[in-house]
C-alpha cells in the first residue's frame, strides 16, 4: 500500500502517523508539504493531527483552504481513501468533505486521555477489521473535538450508517450523540478525533489502532 | 529620531546599579556610557543573567562524570546515553511573569526552555513542570492555577512535545510569588551537538525567527527584584508566546542543523539580543558588529535600546560558515520565518552596535562579562530545628481518618485534572505518563527509555536547608531508580527569596551544600540549572525551593517497573529502615496543623545501597512493581499503589516499639515498597548485601487493611484522592 501524509506548518502528529504506517504496513508514506500543488498517486491519504497554521482563525480553517487540500479533495472525490485524525478531521470538515464542525470542548479545556470507543459500523475500508461487539481503546488529545451538526445531518449520518465511532462511556468533549468519527457518503473518507496512531504498539498501552492500519493495508495492497 | 535620555543618577538607579557597580561600568568604558550601553550593562549584570549572588556557591556543585558531555555554562546540559545519542536538558523558572500574567508567563517559560534545548541540536522529547501555588484558600490561587496550566498546555500541546511529568505543591508562602519551573529534555546525536561560542572573523551573524517588538523589555531586571502591591503594573514586561512560530523555528533549526552550516547558535531568551550576542562573543573570544537597522522589527521607530533589550519570543541568533547563507535562507523561507544577516564577527573583542549610520554602543565584551559583579553575600546558618519524638505526640484517634485526609490533601491529591490538559502522548513514545514516580519516554526507534522527574520538599528545606537540598536530589534519584532507570545527571532550579537578607542567603548556601553532597555520593552530577532569587512580596519570602530535575536511562524497556499493585497474592516488601520520623512531615502539617521539627536525615550511603539494590532487582527482571516512599510515609505509598493497581492489600500489624501512626506516616528516607512472588529469594539477597528488607503484607482484596486499625475500600481511597482538585477548581464562585 502506498500512502501519503500531508504536512502543514504546525502539524505535529505527522511523524507519529508515518511511523504507525511504516510499522503496520511495512512501507514508509510519502510526506507531502502543504505548498505542493501535486499529490503523488497513492492508495491512502492521511491528514494528521496537530495545530495546522497554529489553529489561527479556527482549528483547521486555514489548512482547509491550502493548495494541497484542493488536491486531497480531488483525490477523495475520485475514490482515494482519506483518513483525517484530530486536526485532520477538523480540516476535512472545513473542506466540506465531511459534514458538521468540531467546536470547543464542552469542558472548555484541552483533554488528553485514553477513551473507550464503540465501533458503530464495520461497513468501511477503515473499520471492516473491527468486531462491532467489542469496545476499543484509543487516546484523544484535543481542545476542539466537540462534534456539532444540524439535526438533519445527524439523522442522515445515523440513517446512512456513517457514524464510525462513538465514545462508549464518558463523552469527553460534549459531542452530539457521542460521535467520535464519521464517514462521508461514499464511505472513503473517515474523520475521527481519537488518535489510532497512538495505539499501535504494546508500549502505548493499547494496540487497538493496528487493526485499522492492517485492514487498510490488506485491502489496498 | 527619539531623543536619547541623559545619564543621571536617577536613571542609573532605575537600571538597578549600585554605586560601586556603576563605578565599574565607568572604569570599563573609560567614559560615561550611552543610554543603550547602560541598558546592556544593566541586563547583563542583573541577578538573572549574572548569577552575582549565587555564583560563588554554584561553583561548589559537582558537575563531572564519565557520562557528562557538557556541564553548566551552555544553553543546557548534555549527557551521553550510549549508541551515539545524548540527552540534553535543563530546567528554568518563569516565576515573576507567571504571577503577573499566568497564561503568557507560563507559556513563554515553556517556550524558552524548549529553545534552550533545541538550540543545542536536540529534538525536545519531554516537558515537565514543577509548580508551587499559594494556599488553596487564597483568592488568587484558582485563577493562577487555571492560567498557568492553560499556558503550559497551550504551548506544549501546540508545539507537539509531550508534557509528561512534574509536581504541584501549595503553601501560603507562595501566595504572592508562585513558582513555575519548566524543564525540557531532548535527544541529539553526540556528533551533532551545537554550542554558542562564535568564531571566524567576518562570518555572518544571522537573526532568525519572529520579529522584534517592544514586549518584555527589562524582563530580566524584573526577575531580579522583589514584588510589591503594584506588581500588576509590570504586566507590560511579560512577553507573549506563539507556539506555532516556535514549532516552525524548531523544524527550521533542526533542518539547518542537519547540514554543516552553523558555527554557533544561541537562543534569544532573557535579555534577548543583548545576552545572545554578548554570550556568543564572550565564549568565542571574538567581537561582534551588528547593524540594528537590519533587525526585523515588529513595530516602527524602535530605538537601539529597545531592540537590544526586547524579550520578544521565538528568536535565535547564529553564526554561519562562509557561503552557506543562501542555503540557510532557503530553509527559513520554506518555514516562512524571518531570516536576516544583521552583522558579522570581528577581531576587535568589542560589541559594536550601529544604527542610522551612528555608533550606538561600543563595549569591550570581556570586561562586560568577566568583570560582572560577584558577591559573597553575608549569610546566616538556619537554626537547627528540634527533633520531634513520636512518643511525645498524642496519637490520632482514628488512623482511617488520617489516611483519608492525607491521600486527599492538596499536596498529595491526584493532579489528573492538570495533566489531562497536557498532551502527554504526542510523539507516540510515552511509555509511562504523568502520575508515577518518574515518567518514561522511549528513545525513538529503540527499546531504550529516558526516565524523568522533578522533585523538591520545600518544608524540609525551610526546616534544615542542607538536609532539604540533599533530600531533593536523593528523592529525584530514588524516583528514577523506582522505575528501573540508572540516574545520569540532574538540572536544578534554585528558587529563593531576597539574597541580600542573610537568612535567605543561608538557605541558598545550605541547599546547595546538600545538593553537592548528594550529587557526589550518588554519582548524580549537576549539568545545568537556573537560579531565581528575590521571590518575595512585601518582604514575605517563599519557602526555599531548590527543585531537582532528574534524568535516568533505562537500557531495556522490557525491564522496568511502576507503582501499581499487580496481582492477588503478591508479597509486599518494605526496603529500608523505619524509625517513624515525623519531624517536618505531611502528617504533622495536615493533621496537627504544625510545621515543626527537623526533617528526616538523609544517609546518602544507605540511599545509594538501597537504590542500587532495587534497580538491580528491576533490571534483573525479578520485580516490576516499585514505589518510593516520600510525603505521607509508608501508608500513603501503599494507598497510591492500591489506587494505581485497582486492587487492595492486607498489611500486618508490625511488631515494633514505635507508635503505629509514626510507623505508618513517618517519612524516613531511602525506602521503597516492592512486590514479588519470590519474596524469599529477594529477602535472601537483601540480607547477603546488608540491606534492610521485610515482608509487610500481601496484595489482594478490594480494600487496604492494616491489622485491625484500617480497612478502607480502594474505591473510596481513589475517589478521595481524585476528587479534591477537580472539586476545588469547579468551585470558582466560593
Amino acid at each position: 500500500m502506498k500512502s501519503a501524509v500531508i504536512v502543514f506548518p504546525g502539524s505535529n502528529c505527522d511523524r507519529d502517523a508515518a511511523v504507525a504506517l511504516k510499522n503496520t504496513t511495512g512501507r514508509s508514506p510519502t510526506m507531502v508539504w502543504h505548498n505542493d500543488n501535486e499529490l503523488p498517486k497513492v492508495d491512502l491519504i492521511v491528514v494528521p493531527g496537530g495545530f495546522s497554521y497554529g489553529d489561527y482563525l479556527r482549528a483547521g480553517a486555514m489548512a482547509g483552504n491550502s493548495p494541497v487540500m484542493r488536491e486531497v479533495v480531488a483525490h477523495a472525490k475520485s475514490g482515494t481513501p482519506v483518513l483525517g485524525i484530530c486536526n485532520g478531521f477538523q480540516v476535512l470538515t472545513e473542506t466540506g468533505l465531511l459534514p458538521g464542525a468540531l467546536i470547543r470542548n464542552a469542558g472548555l479545556t484541552f483533554v488528553c486521555k485514553s477513551v473507550s470507543l464503540s465501533v458503530e459500523t464495520t461497513n468501511s475500508i477503515f473499520t471492516t477489521g473491527y468486531d462491532k461487539s467489542n469496545l476499543i481503546t484509543i487516546p484523544i488529545a484535543h481542545h476542539d473535538g466537540n462534534y456539532f451538526a444540524s439535526n438533519d445531518t445527524l439523522e442522515l449520518l445515523e440513517n446512512e450508517d456513517r457514524i464510525a465511532f462513538r465514545y462508549s462511556s464518558d463523552n469527553p468533549n460534549g459531542s452530539q450523540r457521542n460521535i467520535a468519527g464519521i464517514l462521508n457518503e461514499e464511505r472513503n473518507v473517515l474523520g475521527m478525533m481519537p488518535h489510532p496512531e497512538r495505539a499501535v504498539d504494546a508500549q502505548h498501552g493499547s494496540t487497538d489502532g493496528i487493526t485499522m492500519f492492517a485492514t487498510l493495508t490488506e485491502q489496498l495492497a | 529620531m527619539v531623543e536619547t535620555p541623559i545619564i543621571t543618577d536617577e536613571l542609573i538607579a532605575e537600571h538597578g546599579f549600585t554605586k560601586d557597580e556603576y563605578k565599574t561600568v565607568l572604569a570599563i568604558m573609560g567614559r560615561v556610557p550611552s543610554f543603550t550601553e547602560l541598558g546592556i550593562f544593566s541586563v547583563m549584570w542583573s541577578e538573572h543573567c549574572s548569577y552575582k549572588s549565587s555564583k560563588k556557591w554554584l561553583k561548589t556543585l559537582p558537575t563531572d562524570g564519565p557520562q557528562v558531555i557538557q556541564g553548566p555554562g551552555e544553553n543546557a546540559g548534555v549527557v551521553d546515553i550510549g549508541d551515539g545519542k545524548a540527552a540534553i536538558f535543563k530546567i528554568e523558572s518563569h516565576n515573576h511573569p507567571s504571577f503577573i500574567e499566568p497564561y503568557q508567563g507560563a507559556a513563554t517559560g515553556v517556550g524558552g526552555i524548549l529553545r534552550d534545548v533545541f538550540t543545542m541540536g536536540a529534538r525536545p522529547v519531554a516537558n515537565l513542570n514543577a509548580l508551587r501555588f499559594g494556599s488553596p484558600n487564597h483568592p488568587k490561587t484558582r485563577h493562577l492555577i487555571s492560567g498557568v496550566v492553560g499556558g503550559i498546555g497551550g504551548y506544549g500541546n501546540c508545539i507537539g512535545v509531550p508534557t509528561i511529568g512534574g509536581e504541584v505543591n501549595f503553601h501560603p508562602a507562595y501566595n504572592g510569588n508562585i513558582l513555575v519551573n519548566a524543564m525540557t529534555v531532548g535527544l541529539a546525536d553526540t556528533d551533532k551537538i551545537f554550542y554558542s561560542a562564535a568564531a571566524g572573523n567576518g562570518n555572518a551573524v544571522v537573526y532568525v525567527g519572529s520579529k522584534t517588538g517592544r514586549d518584555g523589555i527589562h524582563g530580566a531586571t524584573m526577575a531580579s527584584a522583589e514584588f510589591s502591591d503594584d506588581s500588576e503594573e509590570k504586566r507590560p514586561t511579560v512577553q507573549v508566546g506563539d507556539p506555532f512560530t516556535e514549532k516552525l523555528l524548531l523544524e527550521a533549526c533542526l533542518e539547518l542543523m542537519a547540514t554543516d552550516a552553523i558555527v554557533a547558535i544561541q537562543d534569544m531568551g532573557a535579555a534577548g539580543l543583548t545576552s545572545s550576542s554578548v554570550e556568543m562573543a564572550s565564549k568565542g573570544g571574538v567581537g561582534v558588529e551588528l547593524d540594528l537597522d537590519l533587525v526585523p522589527a515588529r513595530e516602527t521607530a524602535m530605538t537601539a535600546y529597545e531592540l537590544m533589550l526586547s524579550e520578544s519570543q521565538e528568536r535565535m541568533l547564529m553564526v554561519l560558515k562562509p557561503n552557506s547563507e543562501k542555503m540557510a535562507q532557503a530553509i527559513f523561507d520554506k518555514w516562512e520565518l524571518d531570516f536576516a544577516i544583521i552583522g558579522k564577527i570581528t577581531d576587535t573583542g568589542n560589541l559594536v552596535l550601529k544604527m542610522h549610520g551612528e555608533i550606538m554602543a561600543d563595549i569591550p565584551v570581556d570586561p562586560l562579562v568577566e568583570n560582572a559583579p560577584e558577591y559573597d553575600r553575608p549569610w546566616e546558618k538556619t537554626p537547627e530545628a528540634p527533633k520531634i519524638q513520636a512518643r511525645e505526640l498524642s496519637p490520632p484517634e482514628n488512623l482511617e481518618d488520617v489516611l483519608l485526609e492525607l491521600i486527599s490533601t492538596p499536596d498529595s491529591a491526584s493532579k489528573r485534572w492538570i495533566w489531562e490538559q497536557y498532551d502527554h502522548m504526542v510523539m507516540a513514545d510515552t511509555v509511562a505518563g504523568p502520575g508515577g514516580d518518574s515518567a518514561v519516554v522511549r528513545v525513538h526507534g529503540t527499546n531504550r527509555g529516558l526516565a524523568v522527574t522533578t522533585d523538591c520538599t520545600p518544608r524540609y528545606c525551610a526546616a534544615a536547608p542542607e538536609t532539604g537540598g540533599r533530600q531533593a536530589a536523593a528523592e529525584a534519584w530514588r524516583n528514577l531508580t523506582a522505575v528501573g532507570a540508572k540516574p545520569l545527571a540532574l538540572t536544578n532550579n534554585l528558587n529563593f527569596g531576597n539574597p541580600e537578607r542573610p537568612v535567605i542567603m543561608g538557605q541558598v548556601v545550605g541547599c546547595i551544600a546538600g545538593i553537592s553532597d548528594a550529587g557526589r555520593v550518588l554519582d548524580f552530577p549537576v549539568v545545568s540549572g537556573n537560579v531565581s532569587l528575590y521571590n518575595e512580596t512585601n518582604g514575605e519570602a517563599i519557602l526555599p525551593t531548590p527543585v531537582i530535575g532528574g534524568v535516568g536511562l533505562i537500557d531495556n524497556l522490557d525491564r522496568t517497573a511502576n507503582c501499581a499493585f499487580k496481582a492477588e497474592g503478591d508479597t509486599i516488601i518494605l526496603i529500608g529502615d523505619t524509625t517513624g520520623w515525623l519531624g517536618a512531615s505531611l502528617y504533622l502539617r495536615e493533621v496537627e496543623g504544625r510545621e515543626v521539627g527537623a526533617p528526616p536525615p538523609v544517609d546518602l550511603t544507605t540511599e545509594r545501597k538501597n537504590g542500587d539494590f532495587v534497580r538491580y532487582l528491576i533490571s534483573d527482571g525479578q520485580i516490576d512493581t516499585c514505589h518510593d516512599i516520600s510525603d505521607g510515609g509508608l501508608l500513603l505509598a501503599l494507598a497510591e499503589m492500591a489506587i494505581a493497581g485497582e486492587i487492595g492489600a492486607n498489611i500486618k500489624s508490625p511488631e515494633i516499639d514505635i507508635p503505629l501512626f509514626a510507623w505508618a506516616f513517618g517519612e524516613d528516607q531511602a525506602r521503597y515498597v516492592i512486590t514479588s512472588k519470590q519474596s524469599e529469594a529477594i529477602l535472601g539477597s537483601a540480607k547477603s548485601v546488608g540491606i534492610s528488607a521485610a515482608v509487610i503484607g500481601t496484595v489482594g482484596g478490594s480494600a487496604l487493611t492494616l491489622g485491625d486499625s484500617i480497612s478502607i475500600s480502594v474505591l473510596d481511597l481513589a475517589n478521595r484522592h481524585r476528587s479534591w482538585l477537580p472539586n476545588y477548581m469547579a468551585n470558582a464562585g466560593e
